[in-house]
């Protein structure tokens, strides 16, 4: 036999010969055509309005909306639906969808990898505009996010991933990665939040590193707008007025921004606890290796608020800098230092000249993230153990009668014990009758009878 | 191996029962031998060094242990124990001759009719008698006896997070005075005085017989069973798995609702174990007639964590009501409608706590359906399938507790 990915076996229910598009019209329902697509498919949403929770729960699908003479496809949760897009399948991609007024998020994902979540417009008022958590190679691009009570883009505990191009205002944060490792955020429009890009490390959480982002070439302006955040939010502790934080996280750069009239600081650089005092002994709040590189300062600091304006003032500084730096980091290094109205770098060595990040094009890996692969035989004795060991031993009776005799009873038949798990009948008065296993795949019933009948020994 | 003992005759109508259903688990009539079972539990598989792995289906999705969502890996499980010790665990676990007073066992606490917990708010602790919500007679604990079905995975232990590993915690109720009441001394001695012990701890950790049982060996055996309580094969981890069908249409509204932003339980419950083993202040209710619980603030001074409770995992939680820390809340229904509600309503007036930012609402924001769908998802988290075998007897002689057996599979 030929190996095969379990991941596959158990993901699909049935195999559909070529990927198929399905058209959802409105007044459809875009879950009814979820529900019905395979892995592969492509669920195409004309323009209308369509006011449901869709989720994705199986790989490989395409949810697409059609723009027609300007005519989206809107997904409106009218303030009263909780999330818009739910997707935990792996090589999702959502695509030109118009989402607004979801009381949670609107696009989110977990668990999903390689996904793409390209062209949308997702409008708050809204917690994350998009919310891409525990997920391995990712793309969020060109899309117009605004109004979040948290971060418009909101990349959580994540590894690998580019956000890149898209536009972000009139939210708390405008993007944020959180414990994430590895992610490009590069070329996006930031403007009028509170606070524009950050990089986050945050206690409590169960991934406890944050390390290798690159900013890069972001217009990040006039983040200006008073916080708005909801009470106990972190972010209510965010000053207004910060174009790039760069909190606790390590392996950052900082290159080649237009960072432009943010009226409390152009970038901020501080450990965790400048927002979270959490202890969490797991972790290190500390902003270590960073590389702020040349970027375009303009007009930052003009009206510091809040913390930063504390921290200013007791520097004797009544005006705003373009970097002010306040964390016990290690191994920072900046740029034309004479160039930047600075606070709090003189432990900031000067960066090597020629030092870019240049050469990285992309966080995501270079070929989509496999699940590890597994032979009929591994799937079979997998199969057993995770789902029969708990009511069958190979020579006694447990809840089940003793594989010994099962083994005796269908010697050389593989596909009939298949069958037989599926829709079994009562055989032993003696014992209770055995559960269905239907909900197993065809291909696993197969791999597991053929464990039991060949390779199971005591 | 030495004879059954013949010291305390009882067996029990537990014994009687479990008879019925459990073969192969070992246990000894009187004048058998006793023996360790040398395969290893449902769900393990038998590595080569002779210690048992846990194998599951969440396997196959690869990935980190520190992410979570349908299809992730599960975080790290204890180390592998061999077969003989996880038995020997079990043995202990259910011998009363671990408490001072002969009749308390872990298990009179952590019930294999009661999802592993005791349908309790509070515990009740040494000299009480029966089990669950009709035990009576011993003395009143402050806080409930949490679930231990996969115990094995979560990185701190107690409802204040305050042991490290099951070893370091299982000395907490048998030397508590209100729970086993036991000493070391005491502990150490009983056990060796039964020669089906001394023979059975020789095997369990393939040593002299002739050398004494210590507590540190009992802890272990004890953690080594614990360990072996896996559950990974509910409804909701079939439509993890695949099967589109095995959640009805009202409880994928709830798992939906459960992974979304409104209500953010996925931020803290982490599928696919349901919990990150992380501490946070959610701002639960205190108890009438005791003094605040401030969990893991009352041993660290740190403000953030006045409050503090390990997060639970839901695996089997339809199966132990009642909940919280020390059942403020009678079943689930009542529990989603407190996070339903405006942070820090129940906090009572002067505790000045931190509460969790997951913990979100200004209002109650979920609808009547959301709340309902969310309690539907919640029972489909449950699964005993890989339970194991109440022995029928232990080797102290004393009588194992009472249960029905229904908690062996389906
Ligand atoms: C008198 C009732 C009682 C007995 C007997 C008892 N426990 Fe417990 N157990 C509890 C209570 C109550 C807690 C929670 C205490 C706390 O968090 O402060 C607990 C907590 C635990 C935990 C932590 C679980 C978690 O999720 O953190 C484990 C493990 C445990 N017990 C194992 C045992 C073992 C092993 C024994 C026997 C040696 C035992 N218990 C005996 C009542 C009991
Ligand atoms: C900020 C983290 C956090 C979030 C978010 C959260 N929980 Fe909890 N949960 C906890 C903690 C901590 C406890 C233990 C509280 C106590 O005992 O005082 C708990 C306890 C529970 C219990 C009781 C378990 C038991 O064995 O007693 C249930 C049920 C539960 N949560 C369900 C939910 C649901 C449903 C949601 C979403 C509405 C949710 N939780 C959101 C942290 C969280």
């Amino acid at each position: 036999m030929k190996a095969a990915s379990l991941t596959l076996l158990l993901a699909l229910t049935w195999t559909s010969a070529g990927a198929a598009t399905l058209t959802v019209n409105p007044g459809e329902s875009i879950q009814a055509a979820i529900n019905r697509a395979a892995p592969g498919d492509t669920v195409r949403v004309l323009p209308g309005t369509y006011r449901e929770t869709v989720f994705i729960d199986k790989n490989d699908i395409r949810l697409q909306g059609v723009v027609h003479e300007g005519r989206w496809a809107v997904m409106d949760g009218e303030s009263r639906l909780n999330d818009g897009i739910l997707a935990s399948g792996h090589g999702v991609i959502i695509e030109r969808m118009w989402v607004r007024h979801y009381k949670g998020n609107g696009i989110m994902t977990q668990g999903a990898n390689n996904y793409q979540i390209i062209d949308n417009v997702v409008e708050g008022p809204c917690f994350y505009a998009i919310f891409p958590q525990f997920g391995r190679n990712g793309l969020v691009a060109r899309n117009f996010v605004t109004k979040s009570d948290d971060a418009a883009i909101y990349v959580g505990m994540s590894d690998g991933v580019d956000v890149l191009y898209n536009v972000a205002s009139h939210s708390i944060i405008g993007i944020e990665t959180e414990n994430s490792r590895g992610q490009l955020i590069e070329g996006n429009y930031v403007h009028d939040n509170v606070l524009g890009i950050a990089t986050t490390m945050l206690p409590g959480l169960p991934v406890k590193t944050a390390e290798t982002t690159i900013i890069r070439r972001n217009f990040v302006v006039a983040n200006n707008i008073e916080n708005f955040a909801p009470p106990g939010a972190i972010t209510a502790a965010a000053p207004s007025g910060i174009g790039i934080l760069v909190l606790g996280t390590d392996t950052t750069v900082v290159e080649d921004n237009y960072i432009r009239d943010n009226r409390s600081a152009g970038v901020l650089v501080a450990d965790t606890s400048f927002f979270v005092t959490t202890p969490d002994v797991r972790m290190d709040p500390y902003p270590d290796e960073l590389r702020l590189l040349r970027n375009t300062y303009l007009g930052n600091g003009a009206d510091p608020q809040g913390s930063v304006k504390a921290i200013l003032e007791s520097a004797g500084q009544s005006t705003g800098v373009d970097v002010l730096a306040t964390g016990k980091g290690r191994g920072n290094c900046i740029a034309e230092r004479e160039a930047v109205r600075s606070l709090g770098i003189r432990r900031f060595e000067d960066c090597a000249p020629g030092t870019t990040s240049a050469a990285t094009l992309s966080m995501r890996p270079s070929q989509p993230v496999a699940a590890p692969e597994y032979t009929p035989e591994q799937v079979g004795r997998l199969t057993y153990l995770a789902v029969c060991s708990g009511c069958h031993t190979y020579n006694a009776r447990l809840v089940g009668p003793p594989m010994l005799a099962i083994k005796a009873l269908y010697a050389g038949r593989p596909a009939a014990l298949a069958d037989w798990i599926a829709t079994p009948t009562r055989r032993r008065p003696e014992y209770p009758e055995m559960p269905p296993q239907a909900y197993l795949p065809e291909q696993v019933r197969l791999a597991v009878a053929n464990y039991i009948l060949g390779e199971l020994e005591n | 191996m030495s004879g059954a003992p013949q010291r305390f005759a009882a067996q029990g109508l537990g014994a009687v029962l479990a008879l019925i259903f459990c073969v192969g688990s070992g246990a000894a009539a009187p004048g058998q031998e006793w023996r360790l079972d040398d395969a290893c539990p449902p769900g393990f598989e038998e590595l080569a060094g002779g210690t048992c792995a846990f194998r599951s289906f969440y396997e196959i999705y690869g990935g980190s242990v520190d992410h979570g969502g349908l299809r992730a890996a599960l975080p790290a499980i204890r180390g592998a124990a061999r077969p003989q010790l996880i038995d020997l665990g079990r043995y202990l676990f259910f011998d009363p001759l671990l408490a001072a007073d002969r009749r308390t066992s872990c298990a009179h606490c952590h019930h294999p009719d009661l999802g592993y917990a005791d349908g309790r708010g509070r515990s009740m602790g040494l000299a009480g008698a029966g089990v669950g919500p009709a035990r009576s007679g011993g003395a009143a604990l402050s806080r409930g006896a949490p679930t231990l079905w996969n115990v094995g995975f979560l990185r701190r232990l107690f409802w204040d997070g305050r042991a490290a590993s099951l070893e370091e915690q299982a000395r907490g109720p048998l030397f508590a005075a209100d729970e086993m009441g036991n000493s070391p001394e005491q502990l150490e001695a009983d056990l060796n005085t039964i020669p089906a012990y001394r023979s059975l701890f020789a095997a369990a950790f393939a040593r002299d017989a002739a050398a004494p049982i210590t507590v540190a060996e009992v802890v272990r055996a004890l953690a080594a069973f614990q360990s072996s309580l896996v559950s990974f094969n509910s409804r909701y981890d079939r439509y993890a798995h695949g099967d589109a069908k095995a959640l009805d249409a009202q409880e994928l509204d709830g798992l939906n609702v459960f992974r979304g932003f409104v209500a953010r339980c996925s931020q803290c419950h982490i599928p696919p174990l349901f919990t990150d083993s992380e501490m946070a202040v959610i701002g639960a209710p205190p108890v009438p007639g005791l003094p605040y619980d401030a969990g893991a603030g009352a041993l660290d001074p740190d403000p953030a964590l006045r409050g503090a409770f390990r997060v639970p995992t839901l695996r089997n939680v339809a199966r132990t009501a009642p909940y919280f820390q020390a059942g403020q809340f009678k079943d689930l229904d009542a529990v989603v409608r407190f996070y339903n509600d405006a942070r820090g309503h129940a906090v009572p007036a002067g505790q000045a706590l931190q509460i969790h930012w997951h913990i979100p609402m200004s209002r109650p924001m979920l609808s009547d359906a959301d709340v309902a769908a969310l309690v539907a998802f919640l029972g489909t988290l449950t699964d005993e399938s890989m339970a194991p075998a109440v022995p029928p007897a232990v080797p102290s002689g004393l009588p194992v507790v009472a249960h029905s057996g229904s908690s062996l599979p389906r």
